[in-house]
């Protein structure tokens, strides 16, 4: 299933990441991809927002995963420094529990993404309008887009 | 009482140790820089990383005993960086500390990284509390105030990028090497005000945010291209660098006029900046009753000297970890 939306602010962007964190389910992982300023880390604030996180969700590039306490746990990876490498980086054992991973640059880092994960594609129309492509790959992320009202 | 404190830094890219004595003597400071490793990727690669501490710290560790003429019998505690940082680079350095600390029977002082940078400034000046750090690094962008000697609380931090990262990200799209701060700053200096960038803005007047600011200068470069304009990397270069570094001293102002500490300190990575040196001393230099201390050099990048001096002022205070311990990498400042 693949899903289209389209934001025309920061605020919009934002709102979509909260309604997204709210049909999160424990051990989803959400992948993102898009340029440098395409709004990955917004719309993971957004997310964060949805599980109940207080906390700012700021960039994770420098130290690659944060983790957050809301609902459920948020485990937010950035693997933009990785690129080039693919190796085990023992990230897995930062990934404890049942929250929930979201994964900027997932390209970088495959071996953390399994078969069955929703896919996130954030296309710059303009410089405040974005297009999100969300695609499930798997029954949970199928239904959870079928939940999703834009 | 004199106390000799065996420190250990290895968050990010540095394997270090050092021994201080009474927080202010460095009878020793060791550092095994990466950086040339680094610069082949762009940026900090912590499997890199990680291997290379492992093959560093016991040589370091050596090394540091050795020129400071002592041996692990002479020292009272070990002190480590907890977090934050990557976690495969902290695994390395707290492993080594608790490894010492189990061997030889010496509490554990187990510290953040951050209170490490703030307290180099007691290497060059004696600290007067109430004290404002401002932290800027490749990680951090934050506003710290410290009412008395070990109590911090955060008055602002950023909302998305770090400055440090921000400059990374707008070298690499002007083709200019990591890490970008040094590229940016050098560049800088032959350009001029001829491009115009927002100022950033934040909901919360002592917060910061970088990343609209990274995001105006990738359209810019767009839509020159569209126009089918020459991008001039200098004066680019210098507009972002003068936008990002005056949010910074500004909002340091603002916070000095709010809490009115006795001294100011810059702390981290970025404060190797020679632009941000030169505006803070214009600015925070100027306020009276203020004190401003802008660290030498040294001590902005990454050591175990900084975490040595920190972590004098939290063995006298007990703060000893367990053995069971482990590595942080979201460690929060003020728990």
């Amino acid at each position: 299933m693949e899903i289209k939306v389209i934001t025309k602010s920061k605020e919009q962007t934002k709102e979509l990441g909260l309604k997204l964190g709210k049909l999160a389910k424990p051990q989803m992982v959400f992948t993102l991809t898009g340029d440098l300023g395409a709004g990955k880390t917004t719309l993971t604030q957004g997310i964060a927002k949805g599980l109940n996180i207080e906390k700012t969700v700021s960039s994770p590039t420098f130290t690659i995963c944060k983790i957050y306490h809301g609902r459920m746990d948020l485990f937010h990876f950035d693997a933009y420094r990785l690129e080039g490498l693919h190796q085990d980086l023992g990230f897995e054992e930062m990934i404890q529990g049942d929250g929930l991973t979201v994964i900027e640059w997932p390209m970088y880092i495959e071996e953390l993404i399994g078969d069955e994960y929703l896919e996130i594609e954030i296309r710059l129309l303009d410089e405040d309008e974005r297009e999100f492509v969300l695609k499930s790959n798997g029954k949970q992320y199928e239904e959870l887009l079928g939940e999703l009202t834009i | 009482m004199s106390e000799i404190i065996l420190a250990i830094e290895s968050s990010c890219d540095e394997t270090a140790c050092s021994i201080i004595k009474d927080g202010k003597e460095i009878c020793s400071n060791v550092v095994s820089s990466q950086i040339n490793v680094h610069k082949k990727y762009g940026g900090v690669v912590p499997e890199v990383a990680s291997r290379i501490h492992v093959e560093n710290i016991s040589v370091v560790i050596d090394e540091a005993l050795k020129t400071a003429g002592i041996t692990m019998n002479d020292v009272d505690a070990i002190a480590f960086t907890q977090g934050p940082g990557l976690i495969g680079s902290l695994h390395v350095g707290v492993q080594a500390a608790k490894t010492l600390a189990w061997a030889f029977n010496k509490p554990l002082v187990p510290l953040h990284h951050i209170i490490g940078h703030i307290y180099a400034n007691g290497f060059v000046d004696e600290l007067v509390f109430p004290l404002l750090a401002l932290v800027v690094s490749g990680g951090h962008t934050e506003l710290v105030y410290m009412k008395d000697e070990w109590s911090f609380d955060i008055l602002g931090t950023t909302q998305d990028d770090a400055i440090g990262e921000a400059y990374d990200k707008v070298a690499r799209v002007l083709g200019l090497p990591y890490p970008g701060g040094p590229a940016i700053d050098k560049l800088a200096k032959e350009g001029k005000a001829h491009y115009i960038l927002p100022t950033p803005k934040t909901e919360k007047e002592l917060d910061f945010s970088f990343s609209g600011l990274k995001s105006a200068v990738l359209q810019l470069i767009q839509r020159e291209e569209k126009k089918g304009e020459t991008i001039v990397p200098a004066d680019l270069a210098y507009c972002f660098q003068e936008t990002a570094l005056d949010t910074l001293v500004n909002k340091t102002e603002k916070a000095v006029h709010e809490f009115k500490p006795k001294q100011v300190v810059l702390a981290g990575g970025v404060a190797a900046n020679s632009r941000l040196r030169e505006k803070m001393t214009e600015t925070i230099g100027a306020i009276e009753g203020v004190h401003l201390t802008i660290p030498p050099l040294w001590c902005c990048t990454d050591n175990a000297a900084m975490m040595g001096a920190a972590g004098s002022v939290a063995y006298r205070h007990k703060l000893f970890g367990a053995l069971d311990c482990s590595a942080n990498p979201c460690k929060e400042i003020d728990c």
